[in-house]
């Protein structure tokens, strides 16, 4: 195990005197870590070095979210995982409605395994996407990774994509090198992603060393996107204008098996294991890390008392069209899963098909002037 | 109190540091870069030129000097609490250039950086203080306010006049480096010593965490609380982490001698008021740092100073007396001045917008303090600026009856 100086320098100041004032904090980390966790887990580290208060860091310089219950923790490794267990089981618990430590996650990206979703209203459902995330194996994560290691990832992630042809033929564009022009095209195209702002992210040091090897990479059809050392070592995103799920989902698993492949061929596959599924940098993310979902017009229903309660029921959650922390403009929501780990991809796509394709039929009742009520499912 | 430190730190404080450490180590060891091996990171997957930092688009004096060869050396390199040289470097590397100051671009996260890093610091140090360098020169150190001449301005013209520094405490980390534990013990010892402050220097503190509302407001008012460090020069350097967490500001029952708590420093200590009467600002400046070092002597603690670099503080820009003395003042005539720049530059001041460093001037009235902070001593920084400023408010008084004014000769640096 790699020493940790600084680590053991901390280990001669009392856990009392270096446990966290969490007395106005509301996040899944607060919520858990108590004193004796705190004392127990302090004197660890993984073997790159990552330890408990690099863990925390980000949930102790951010107390709460106005609207969302935070992780308030982070990964530095794929090890964080089992080093940590103390402290990310429960978070992990709390955060995927009650999965346990033994609990094994299903991985499903059999695209044919996904019934319908080729036939949402395009009057309603105005665009698709599915997103998800992967860490490579043998690097930490972007809370943790020095520079070599991140360059390491985009060399990797370069030549991998670089291989990919047919639909997926397409270029990479890093940040630090890209034209006036080819950057004008990205924020036209809405790809282009910025330096993180949220002290989210920037307390737990995911935006050191701005831009050094971070890009883009998209297909020529710009249907099919990867952010390369953003939040995670990959976000792969597969989209398009109307309602067309199923081709969505298609070209989305598609894409990762090639890209899966490609990786592995190079000794370094995806991190993933068969109780948590694929590793991310947020515990939020682990399982799928799929977010699959829709941007649909619903002013009528999005204003029914019961919207809130169809939405829990279909396992499902709104956000405004601008992304997580945004508000709906013009009665357009956009509407994706509501869980990660616990269910596979096929299953979570599903869900967001069958309850988006449920509340257009509610949308369309209500502008009858008709009743919902019969319609309201049952909790999935 | 010292309880879990007086098992960490020996009672001898002038040996600091070394007894965390451990073993049979002398006074002599600080003195030893080649000896500070006791903090070698462990995870070192890719060699040096894979690591080096992209430095292409930068323009800070971190980036001016850290070449390949240096970075090469100093990479595998910790202090002995394990600060490394990529957490020293990380604000400069994250903020590629201010758009109107040539920013350090690197931090100290202890007493021993400065050391430990002395291939880099040396040169950022002698690049920002004019050429001092720390390997031939000493600093001097003096505190003695009686020395002070002509320090009454005129008021029609000098609004307000201020002395702030700062002081670390010896042998624990700084800002960017400390733990919790650490930053805590910075607030104990230091509130400690403030509550025996007599006197006009007789006052109270108020934590971040704890004030009430109403304190809040009231510190608001009087323009002394200070907010959550938003700039990145900061945030990257890892000076926001636990906010508010042993925070706070003491200020005395006047209102004039004010000290804040774990910010950018250890402590900041300021000795403000309005008005001109620069010498009775200086005399309290020097009596309170001298009193509240007393205080701390007494229960076995210290400031971090040596003779090379002097007062000891986070930032390579303020190293030396830490001392940024200025004033208030109107000069709506001068300021329109084409020679308003060369007269300032020689007469070693600078100029700021009355709401600190990156703001405007608001009618004329402008924020006038010395340049310099390592190589004189603060009894000579403070004169620079006394005089400098009845330089200009004599300018301004010329031009006001359409007199001419002359540009003075440059005054020497290194006295």
């Amino acid at each position: 195990m790699a020493k940790n100086c600084h680590n053991d320098y901390k280990m001669k100041f009392s856990s009392d005197d270096e446990y966290p004032d969490l007395s106005q904090h509301n996040n899944h980390m607060a919520k858990v870590l108590t004193k004796d966790i705190y004392a127990k887990l302090r004197g660890k580290s993984t073997p790159s070095g990552f330890t408990l208060d690099d863990i925390i860091q980000t949930g102790v310089d951010n107390p709460g979210h106005p609207f969302i219950m935070t992780v308030g923790c982070v990964a530095g490794d794929e090890e964080s995982y089992e080093v940590f267990k103390d402290l990310l089981d429960p978070v992990i618990s709390d955060r995927h409605n009650g999965y346990g430590p033994s609990d094994k996650h299903k991985t499903d990206l059999n695209f044919e395994n996904l019934k319908g979703g080729d036939d949402l209203d395009p009057n309603y459902v105005l665009s698709s996407r599915v997103r998800t995330g992967r860490s490579i194996k043998g690097f930490t994560l972007p809370p943790h990774n020095s520079r070599g290691e991140r360059r390491g990832i985009e060399k990797l992630s370069i030549e991998a994509l670089a291989t990919l042809e047919g639909e997926f033929k397409g270029k990479y564009y890093p940040l630090n090198g890209m034209t006036d022009a080819e950057q004008e095209q990205l924020i036209a195209d809405h790809f282009l992603f910025d330096k993180p702002v949220s002290p989210l992210l920037t307390c737990a040091g995911m935006a050191r060393d701005w831009p050094d090897a971070r890009g883009i990479w998209h297909n020529d059809n710009k249907t099919f996107l990867v952010w390369v050392n953003e939040e995670d070592h990959l976000r792969v995103i597969s989209m398009q204008k109307g309602g067309n799920m199923k081709e969505v989902f298609r070209r989305f698993c598609v894409g990762l098996q090639k890209i899966e492949e490609i990786f592995k061929k190079h000794n370094h596959g995806f991190m993933w294991n068969e109780h948590l599924g694929y590793i991310l940098t947020c515990p939020s993310n682990l399982g799928t890390g799929l977010r699959g979902g829709v941007h649909v017009k619903l002013p009528k229903l999005s204003t029914h008392p019961k919207f809130e309660e169809i939405l829990t029921r279909l396992r499902l959650q709104k956000r405004g069209t601008g992304g997580v922390d945004t508000a709906s403009v013009g009665g357009v929501f956009d509407i994706s899963n509501a869980d990660r780990l616990g269910s596979s991809e096929v299953y979570q796509v599903q869900l967001v098909v069958d309850g988006v394709k449920l509340m257009v039929e509610m949308e369309k009742k209500l502008e009858k002037g008709e009743s919902i009520d019969g319609m309201v499912p049952a909790q999935k | 109190m010292a309880s879990s430190f007086s098992r960490v730190l020996s009672s001898k404080r002038n040996v600091g540091i070394l007894s965390v450490v451990g073993g049979s180590l002398t006074a002599g060891f600080l003195l030893h870069r080649q000896h500070v091996n006791a903090g070698a990171p462990g995870r070192r997957l890719y060699p040096a030129s894979a690591e080096y930092p992209d430095l292409r688009k930068h323009n800070n004096c971190m980036a001016s000097h850290l070449t390949p060869a240096i970075y090469a050396k100093l990479c595998d390199k910790a202090t002995p609490s394990g600060y490394t040289l990529d957490q020293a470097i990380q604000t400069g590397v994250d903020n590629p250039g201010h758009p109107f100051i040539k920013t350090v671009g690197m931090v100290a996260g202890d007493e021993e950086s400065y050391q430990v890093f002395a291939d880099l610091l040396d040169p950022v140090i002698k690049e920002r203080h004019n050429g001092y360098d720390p390997q031939t020169m000493k600093h001097p150190t003096d505190l003695d306010a009686s020395k002070l001449q002509s320090g009454h301005f005129d008021e029609r013209y000098v609004l307000s006049s201020r002395v702030r520094t700062g002081r670390s405490i010896r042998g624990l980390s700084l800002p960017p480096a400390c733990t919790r534990a650490e930053r805590r013990e910075v607030e104990r010892v230091v509130v400690d010593a403030l509550a025996g402050l007599k006197g006009d220097l007789a006052g109270r503190y108020y934590s971040l965490s704890q004030m009430t509302d109403q304190e809040q407001q009231q510190l608001i008012d009087d323009h002394f609380l200070f907010d959550k460090p938003v700039s990145p020069l900061l945030t990257c350097a890892g000076m926001a982490r636990d906010w508010p967490d042993a925070r706070g500001i003491w200020h005395n029952n006047d209102k004039t001698f004010l000290i804040w708590v774990n910010e950018e420093d250890h402590t900041r200590v300021i000795s403000m008021e309005k008005g001109g009467n620069m010498k009775r600002v200086f005399d309290r400046f020097c009596r309170g740092l001298k009193e509240v070092e007393h205080l701390i002597h007494e229960r076995g603690w210290e400031f971090m100073w040596n003779e090379r670099l002097g007062y000891i503080l986070t930032c390579p820009s303020n190293l030396g007396t830490g001392l940024r003395a200025g004033v208030h003042v109107k000069l709506p005539l001068l300021s329109k001045d084409p020679r308003f720049s060369k007269i300032l530059d020689n007469l070693r001041l600078q100029k700021r917008g009355t709401g600190g460093v990156d703001t405007a001037a608001v009618g004329g009235t402008f924020d006038i303090s010395n340049l310099d902070r390592l190589g004189q001593s603060e009894v000579q920084l403070v004169q620079t600026v006394v005089d400098g400023v009845n330089y200009l408010v004599e300018c301004e008084k010329r031009l006001e009856k359409g007199q001419d004014i002359k540009v003075p000769s440059p005054i020497k640096q290194f006295k």
